[in-house]
């Protein structure tokens, strides 16, 4: 295992050194170093605040299974057949017949797609229809629920998205996690208070008039007034929404001298204001947000051009978020806060700091102690593992890994269980060596008789190392990701880096006295 | 031919210790179970620094005493002036919270600044606990095949022995002394059953080949001879691997304390077990060539 072929060890350098220059951008200040790759911080060492987000999907189900109550009551009224008793059940739309149509219905529900759609992606139905004591029972089928997860999580993806935008943070990251849930990393942003705020309300707005009887054909509900304080019965016909908004600013009304919301309407939406407010003067109109009146003025006159203001006792910083929201659009579906780490950029850099000076002792000691024990041979594993570093940071420079705390300590372990591969060999060797005369045969059956040693006792690191990365989640990722790109580069060092200066040195030596300490 | 020291005359006495030590360590976390911080119990952790040399401990719990929290517990973290304080909430979603409390504070308080906020909610906690436990019963698992595949089943069991006798024994170490477990507590664990199955490998391994060498040495002295023959080794690397880690422990900051010194204690039991745990078994087990040929068949 000694002969290195003139081709062999001029790739092994090659190899080297492509690594270290990766490396060697982490250190130098790469404005116009054509490598622009660096290895990433975590939120945990350059500071920033990561939220994860889950979609609540209840209420958007029920509004799914509510309009298709409307759906099948009307498609059954068009088809002739007496469907009656309607009722929305937990999760569940319930409804009745005459016992005679009961196999026709049950047959309609599988063979016609308006009615029942199927997912071919699925190979499934997206309802399930049961009879069950002469009632039938409308369920959502497991992939009917994930097909309305999955637009669900993008519809709120790409609204987290635009309002996280619109307050500017540095490159944040938004990222889906699972079925229902979304991941926001914000480096840098050691105060999440004003993110959190937005992202906590789903900004559904709409326009909508207060009545005093009920309106038969759509109902109504009491709504506060957050101005006043009082409750009004607000008609549930919806005038226009925040859909029909294509701006909004916040503006300082001179004649009142208060804070307001400016918008402007889209032509549709202009379009059924200007007829609403026509009809409505005299009327008080209800700007509804996420179920509360923010006012409810009075209108005076038509307001044709698209545009208007909401007041409602902004501060500026509460008019600049209403704004910011109404023009980012509506979350589909409430968005709630399940995880939030929030690291501020002082502990991020002490962290760093730890982090370093443990490394640069850790590894101080492992190569003095190496020293002491092996002398020449130490040096040559010294110069192995300083290699090894290199290339572990060259590597997770290339992938643009992310390095956190956990990342570091990963990095000192390595340092400290690298040399065991070397340490296996040389204590290997050492025995050959008592027992045969001829020492590149000693040397190279050193090499060979610990090999298996080695390749287990790495197999097993990087085993736990795997499972870790699969399980763990945060900054703990990043453990396991040096870990195990360090058990790599390790495995290379020790044979190729470190065998190949021993090989040389042993091979030159070979007549003279050559002993491990 | 047993070589230079005599292991196995205190393979028993060394096994009663452990058994004690297994039992006691189950005891606690039994009766007076681990300490979970906020990544698995769930609730909030706050790092406050406060540049107010005058605060002592109990100046800044009795502020956030005054709050109304729940399950609150103040303690000093690391260097002065630094604290941790942990408390349960009910509302994770009300996104005013931590600026509310801040201005409550601000009452009681002044000079201070939160240097790290976690709100781990009750759902998210009992996945990471749930995660964290299936990896560690994976790795395990996966040990133990992995074990199986390259050596005799009396060898495998050896093996697990002494890696359920670090874990457990780590962990009972934790409960007794009341430490945090946490999500690093979980990394250190997975690199500790790493470690132990590493050392236990490699003198495993040596002990193989002697039975391949010497048909007439015993098991009970073949396993002291092997373990003298790797006993340099199995020295240096737990030395080199303790320096890295103490290192960590001493200088690498408050955060990487409760994973550092898990290993720490992980790498010194899991060396002794290699030697004193998986050893004994091969010999409880009378491994002989015999063995090693009725596989190979």
């Amino acid at each position: 295992m000694l002969y290195f072929s003139r081709l062999k060890i001029i790739s092994i350098i090659v190899f080297c050194l492509s690594l270290i220059f990766f490396s060697i951008s982490n250190f130098i200040n790469n404005e116009d170093f054509f490598l622009k790759k660096k290895v990433n911080l975590g939120l945990d060492l350059q500071g920033g605040s990561y939220l994860l987000l889950e979609v609540d999907k209840n209420p958007v189900i029920n509004q799914t299974l509510q309009s298709k109550l409307t759906q099948v009551r009307n498609y059954f009224k068009k088809k002739e057949i007496k469907t009656f008793d309607y009722k929305l059940g937990k999760q569940k739309v319930l409804f009745k017949s005459d016992t005679n149509d009961q196999e026709k219905i049950l047959e309609l529900f599988k063979n016609d797609n308006e009615l029942n759609p199927y997912f071919d992606v699925y190979k499934s139905y997206q309802y399930n229809v049961e009879l069950i004591d002469n009632i039938f029972e409308l369920t959502l089928t497991k992939y009917g629920i994930i097909e309305i997860e999955q637009s669900l999580l993008d519809q709120a993806i790409e609204i987290v998205r635009k309002r996280v935008d619109e307050v500017g943070t540095n490159e944040p990251s938004i990222t889906k996690s699972g079925s229902n849930r979304i991941a926001v990393e914000l480096p840098g942003l050691d105060n999440p208070d004003r993110i959190k705020s937005l992202l906590g309300r789903t900004a559904n707005l709409t326009f909508r008039f207060v009545t005093q009887n009920t309106d038969a054909s759509f109902g109504s509900e009491k709504l506060k007034d957050l101005d006043t304080g009082e409750e009004l019965n607000v008609s549930k016909r919806i005038i226009i929404s925040g859909d029909n908004l294509i701006d909004a600013k916040p503006q300082m009304d001179n004649i009142n001298n208060e804070t307001v919301v400016s918008f402007t309407l889209d032509r549709l939406g202009a379009r059924k204001f200007g007829r609403a407010t026509k009809n409505g003067i005299g009327k008080q109109l209800a700007i509804v947000l996420d179920n509360q009146i923010i006012s409810a003025p009075v209108i005076r006159d038509v307001i044709a051009s698209g545009s208007g203001q909401i007041s409602g006792g902004f501060t500026f910083q509460s008019a600049t978020d209403l704004a910011l929201l109404l023009r980012s659009g509506a979350l589909p579906a409430p968005l709630d806060i399940i995880e939030e780490r929030t690291v501020g950029p002082d502990l991020g850099e002490d962290s760093i700091k730890a982090g370093v000076l443990s490394l640069i002792i850790g590894f101080i000691l492992v190569i003095l102690y190496m020293f002491y024990k092996y002398r020449l041979f130490g040096l040559i594993s010294n110069f192995a593992l300083i290699v090894n570093l290199f290339m572990l940071l060259g590597f997770l420079t290339l992938f643009e890994a992310t390095l956190t705390l956990p990342g570091i300590a990963g990095i000192i372990l390595t340092v400290g269980m690298a040399v065991d591969a070397n340490v296996l060999i040389f204590e290997r060797i050492k025995e050959e060596l008592k027992k045969e005369k001829n020492k590149v045969i000693a040397f190279d059956n050193g090499y060979t008789l610990s090999r298996t040693a080695i390749l287990d006792a790495n197999i097993t690191t990087i085993i736990a190392a795997l499972i870790l990365f699969v399980f763990g989640s945060g900054p703990v990722k990043g453990f396991s990701v040096t870990l195990s790109i360090g058990i790599l580069t390790t495995l290379f060092s020790v044979y190729y880096i470190a065998r190949l200066l021993t090989s040389l040195y042993v091979i030159k030596n070979k007549n003279n006295e050559v002993t491990i300490k | 031919m047993t070589g230079k020291y005599l292991f196995n005359k205190y393979y028993n006495l060394s096994n009663i210790i452990s058994l004690i030590l297994f039992i006691m360590s189950i005891f606690f976390l039994i009766f007076k179970g681990l300490n979970y911080g906020v990544d698995f119990k769930g609730g909030t952790l706050i790092e406050l620094r406060s540049d107010n040399t005058n605060y002592k401990t109990e100046d800044i719990r009795g502020a956030f005493n005054k709050l109304n929290l729940d399950d609150l517990s103040v303690k000093r973290f690391g260097a002065e002036g630094d604290y941790v304080i942990k408390f349960k909430r009910s509302d994770l979603n009300e996104p005013d919270f931590i600026k509310n409390l801040k201005n409550d504070l601000d009452n009681y308080l002044e000079d201070y600044s939160f240097r790290r906020v976690e709100n781990v909610g009750p759902k998210v906690s009992a996945e990471l606990l749930q995660d964290g436990v299936t990896a560690i019963a994976i790795a395990l698992a996966a040990m133990l095949i992995y074990i199986w595949f390259r050596f005799e089943w009396q060898f495998s069991i050896g093996a697990i022995i002494a890696i359920f006798h670090d874990v457990i024994i780590t962990l009972g170490i934790f409960s007794l002394l009341s430490l945090e477990i946490n999500l690093s507590i979980v990394a250190a664990v997975l690199t500790i059953v790493g470690y132990s199955m590493n050392d236990t490998v490699v003198i495993f391994d040596r002990v193989r080949e002697n039975l391949k060498k010497y048909a007439d040495i015993k098991i009970f002295d073949l396993t002291n001879l092997s373990i003298n023959e790797t006993l340099s080794r199995t020295l240096i690397t737990s030395v080199t691997t303790l320096l890295a880690l103490l290192s960590i422990f001493f200088f690498g900051g408050e955060i990487l304390k409760g994973f550092s010194f898990a290993m720490i204690l992980g790498v010194i039991l899991g060396t002794y077990s290699s030697i004193f745990i998986a050893n004994p078994v091969l010999v409880y087990f009378k491994v002989s060539q015999k063995t090693l040929i009725k596989e190979e068949d």
